[in-house]
């Protein structure tokens, strides 16, 4: 039984198409929602990919944030269902209230593509077998990506443990290098870059699958308990 | 009714890009202390009058038009003229 | 029908002449009206019409194997294997990009992806290739940033990978600009789609963004002329591009074509819904009613001809059968696009355009296509042109190593990194060698097979000898495409010169025309489509001629790409191929001597055929660790890029000539074993061995770098001059 994987699509996704690819080569089974479906397709895990839905228009992830399919997302996550953000996602999710914070444009205000080194700062279900200080390299493609929090939830965000992953370099300007955070309860995460192009190690690194497996993990866990 | 929503970068929130503008400022030769870039939104709403349209134009502002993380907003009806 | 003649001169101030005028009045039978003649004007323009290329261009083959679609349609496209096909094209947008340079470059990329999926090609790669004035003006800096930028806005929205380019600085290009985009799309046989308009009864769809007023005058009639001062009051007529509706429109498109809902398909490009209804008439041989009163319009008032010249981006017209109508119209809505009938096929040949009931225009279709003018060029060898090298040598002042580091820094030579970091090199998960080597490699996913792509030009070189910088840009475009091991297969290119008129610029024209076609013929390639770009000059000062060419290659197995990075300590570097170099016209003669001057290499054709052939067949074998193909800078620095690449230092010893340039060379690396097969296969091709991989130094000859020297000077040079940092 292999697990289903949701990977919404706005008007303006781009990256949805590869987080469908690397769910299939992870061996789960991809299903495509619509941003205008209310239901999520009998999916046990939700991506929420990467692009530039509505063209990034009012301020990166708004207008996605408002969609019929979000609201789905929503009752997934009350429910305990793991959600993946990349990028885009990351955005959609921060603007959606389903993670803290704010993706803002790039410190240096450029496009920024690069592959990135990634610290692991805890052992956590999303990143299964790996420890504190363990490195990723997954690599970076977006201009909005600075993430900000204020300082009350900073020391929120440290003390739960909520920081899973930091940027050894940098590459945006995002408040103490956070690259990946989830929610309270843990089963919400978003990150800017982009592990669905680290899957094939022709392409690159395949680091990717690290956190896809994660995904997978969880949702099984998930499936499990119902 | 027309309204007019004006969403800036809040009080101290970094805004990278109202300092690109303000060096850009400086570098023509303006005595540009200090530069906020903002957004502004002409909304034209199917409302019965001033009242209504301040309410319904600020709970727009909240839910869509700004990020209440980053950003105010504030809200002015546009005086219609009379012909 | 309107009767009010065009006012006398109105023609010339549309950019026609007296003849053309003349010609057009002979062909209608009767004078044109206003309406009627902003469409002519338009139309018969160099842009839409290449008058005075034309002629020339028939002199490329066109014809191959692996064609499936030559010149003349949207882009062309060639068979590559498993049932796949790739459609490839290169436009320019210099003159949109002088005049505002975000935008231009922005809906440069706009444009020539609409060309690709109006063939029924999913676009899968852009390649840019860009030239500035020199970057010690904050002008030519803030152009160079802002292109960029509107190059990465576009493709990175719209989700397409930006996987090649390149970049030249010389001090020709300062007012004028050139942004070549070229794009590939990847579409199954099955799915070629033709803009030819077919049917009568059918229906002509406008689908996309409202029409406005952008462009009005805008690119066709910009492009008809050279730039004066004051040319920023031609600001109002850029075009605006909206990269969330491309993408959208894209997606759509596809769609519609999956479920075989379209009968022929055009974009709206420059002359916008003006040459899109001719050309889909044209090909077809049929007609077209178009009712203007029913494209949807973003301003109020527009006139008839304001919106049948319009150039608002991001729109796409259909010929669509009336059962179909229903389905078209529920895949526009799922996707947001807006979709209008406006009109109709008719068998009469003629093209008709209505307004609120009334007849505006009715032209033959024929008149605006077929009879366009076609003119000669005359043609004056420019006195500047030299028969003999200048026979300049390396400057005994400059040590070999301090020349090496001022070319490693050199703008014309420096790591391009500045600009592809600021583009989406991977969205598509095909991007097998990401740029920064010589060619990229996009494997054609879900199938193994993969492309090979390069964009390539020199004005310098080609200035000094346009018959053999001609030659020579197609072969360094396709040598760099055999570099990664793949089989160079078709051309795409875009001619960017200066004045026609001008008798020395119609023989650069016909002569760089001439030597590339010399050049495509002997490497086997068809050219497949193009783009001239003419009359670019400021103030009466000429661009250089300036042919920039698109190779696509097939690779059959995409893990078998070779890149110019060094590996491993031990490995073997050989030079193959013996091509003769010159100091003339190369970045040691500018930056060293700080001149241009004397006459490049005439490129050995047949040996560079079999340089590819050998490149391809020992990247089959696994036999190339890496190649890279010697260019600017000289096989100093292509040695230099493959250590720095590969993080390793190298030893070349063998190394008499280390900054000539010229075609047919390239640097390769191979495991010591390896060595006897290569020599094996290489057959006619010199093979030398010329050093080995290893150490913490750049060495070449006499010229000595440390790597981290090196890598700092050649990566740090661009974000220094940009940004005033790494």
């Amino acid at each position: 039984m292999s697990v289903r994987v949701a990977v919404l699509a706005f008007p303006g996704s781009c990256d949805d198409r590869d987080a469908l690819r690397a769910v299939g080569l992870m061996g789960a089974e991809p299903v495509r929602v619509w941003h205008a479906d209310p239901e999520l397709g009998g999916a046990a895990a939700v991506i929420v990919p990467g692009g530039f839905s509505y063209g990034d228009y009012l301020r990166p992830g708004a207008l996605a944030a408002l969609s019929p399919a979000m609201g789905a997302v929503r009752e997934h996550a009350a429910a305990g269902g793991p959600v993946l953000g990349i990028c885009n996602g990351f955005q959609v999710l921060t603007e959606a209230g389903l993670l803290p914070g704010v993706l803002r444009p790039n410190a240096h205000l450029q496009f920024r593509f690069q592959d990135v080194a990634l610290r692991v700062q805890r052992e956590s279900a999303w990143l299964p077998g790996m420890v504190a200080g363990d490195t990723l390299d997954i690599p970076v493609k977006h201009h909005d990506g600075c993430y900000f929090v204020t300082p009350g939830q900073l020391e929120e965000l440290d003390a739960a443990g909520q920081v899973l992953l930091r940027y050894v370099r940098n590459p945006n300007g995002s408040v103490e290098s956070i690259a990946c955070i989830t929610n309270a309860a843990g089963n919400v995460a978003g990150l800017m870059p982009h592990p669905e192009h680290a899957v094939d190690p022709l392409l690159g690194s395949d680091d990717g699958r690290i956190l896809l497996q994660g995904l997978l993990d969880q949702a099984v866990a998930v499936e499990a308990v119902a | 009714m027309k309204v007019t929503v004006t969403v800036r970068p809040r009080a101290g929130i970094l805004d990278p890009q109202g300092e690109a503008v303000r060096r850009s400022l400086q570098g023509l030769g303006y005595a540009a202390s200090d530069v906020r870039a903002g957004k502004v939104f002409d909304l034209d709403l199917d409302v019965a009058d001033a009242r209504e349209a301040m309410k319904v134009a600020g709970r727009i502002a909240e839910q869509v038009l700004s990020n209440p993380l980053i950003e105010e907003f504030d809200v002015a009806v546009q005086e219609s003229v009379a012909v | 029908m309107s009767t009010i003649e065009s006012t006398p001169s109105l023609h010339r101030s549309l950019g026609l002449t007296d003849a053309e005028f003349e010609r057009i009045a002979e062909l209608l039978e009767r004078a044109p009206n206003d309406f009627e003649l902003a469409v002519f004007s338009l139309l018969w323009s160099e842009h839409c019409a290449y008058k005075h290329s034309r002629r020339l261009l028939a002199a490329f083959p066109t014809t191959g194997e692996r064609v499936l679609q030559g010149p003349g349609e949207n882009a062309g496209v060639i068979d590559v294997g498993d049932g796949l096909a790739v459609a490839l094209k290169v436009e320019s947008h210099n003159h949109p990009s002088a005049v505002e340079p975000f935008q231009g470059a922005a809906t440069g990329v706009g444009g020539i992806l609409r060309d690709i999926f109006a063939m029924g090609a999913r676009p899968i790669a852009i390649l840019d290739s860009l030239r500035f004035g020199e970057l010690d003006s904050e002008r030519q800096r803030h152009l160079f940033a802002r292109v960029v930028e509107g190059v990465g806005h576009y493709g990175n929205c719209v989700g397409v990978a930006n996987v090649g380019g390149e970049v030249e600085f010389e001090p020709a290009y300062e007012n004028n600009c050139l942004v070549n985009a070229m794009c590939v799309g990847l579409l199954p046989v099955g799915r070629l789609q033709s803009a030819g308009a077919a049917g009568p009864g059918n229906l002509l769809v406008l689908y996309g963004s409202k029409t406005g007023r952008d462009g009005i005058g805008g690119a066709s009639v910009l492009a008809s002329q050279g730039f004066e001062e004051g040319s920023e009051a031609k600001r109002p007529s850029v075009q605006i591009g909206d990269p969330f509706t491309g993408k959208k429109l894209i997606e759509c498109t596809l769609e519609l074509l999956d479920n075989g809902l379209i009968v022929s398909l055009q974009d709206l490009g420059a002359a916008g819904l003006a040459s899109s209804t001719s050309e889909m008439a044209s090909a077809g041989g049929v007609g077209l009613d178009v009712d203007l009163s029913a494209v949807p319009v973003r301003e109020a008032g527009m006139e008839p001809f304001e919106i049948m010249i319009s150039e608002s981006q991001e729109r796409m017209a259909a010929v669509v059968e009336p059962t179909s109508w229903d389905a078209v119209a529920a895949v526009c809505r799922r996707w947001e696009v807006d979709a209008t009938v406006i009109g109709e096929v008719t068998e009469n040949g003629r093209l008709r355009a209505f307004h609120s009931g009334e007849l505006v225009g009715d032209i033959p279709v024929e008149t605006l296509t077929e009879h366009a003018p076609r003119y000669d060029v005359e043609r004056e060898r420019p006195a500047r042109l030299v028969d003999e090298p200048s026979g300049a040598g390396e400057d005994p002042g400059t040590p070999p190593e301090a020349a090496l580091r001022a070319l490693l820094a050199a703008p014309g030579v420096a790591s391009r990194r500045w600009v592809t970091r600021q583009y989406d090199q991977l969205v598509g998960s095909g991007t097998v060698v990401r740029p920064g080597g010589d060619a990229a490699v996009v494997r054609l996913t879900p199938s193994d097979r993969a492309i090979a792509v390069s964009l390539d030009g020199n004005g310098r070189r080609t200035w000094l000898d346009p018959r053999r910088g001609g030659m020579s840009a197609v072969c360094e475009a396709a040598r760099n495409v055999a570099c990664t091991g793949a089989r160079p297969a078709a051309v795409t290119n875009c001619l960017n010169f200066a004045n026609p008129e001008h008798a020395e610029v119609g023989y650069e024209l016909a002569e760089a025309i001439g030597g590339m076609a010399d050049a495509c013929r002997a490497l086997g390639l068809p050219v497949v489509s193009g783009n001239v770009s003419l009359y670019n000059e400021h103030d009466g000062r000429p661009i250089p001629p300036t042919p920039v060419v698109g190779v696509v290659g097939v690779l059959e197995h995409a893990e078998l790409a070779v890149r110019t990075a060094f590996r491993e300590e031990g490995d073997v570097v050989l030079l193959a191929g013996a091509g003769a170099t010159a100091l003339d016209g190369s970045d040691y003669q500018k930056v060293i001597l700080g001149e241009t001057a004397g006459r490049i290499p005439e490129p050995d054709l047949e040996a560079e055929r079999a340089l590819h052939a050998f490149l391809a067949d020992a990247a089959g074998r696994g036999l190339l660790r890496s190649a890279h193909d010697v260019g600017g800078g000289g096989l100093a620095v292509a040695v230099a890029e493959s250590a720095m690449a590969g993080g390793i230092g190298v030893r070349v010893e063998e190394a008499p000539d280390l900054f000539g340039e010229g075609d047919g060379r390239v640097v390769i690396s191979a495991r010591r074993a390896d060595v006897p097969a290569l020599r094996k296969l290489s057959g006619p091709v010199p093979l030398k061995r010329i050093g080995t991989v290893g150490g913490g130094e750049i060495a070449v000859g006499p010229a000595r770098v440390a790597l981290a020297d090196a890598t700092d000077l050649y990566e740090g040079a661009l974000p220094r001059i940009m940004e005033g940092g790494a």
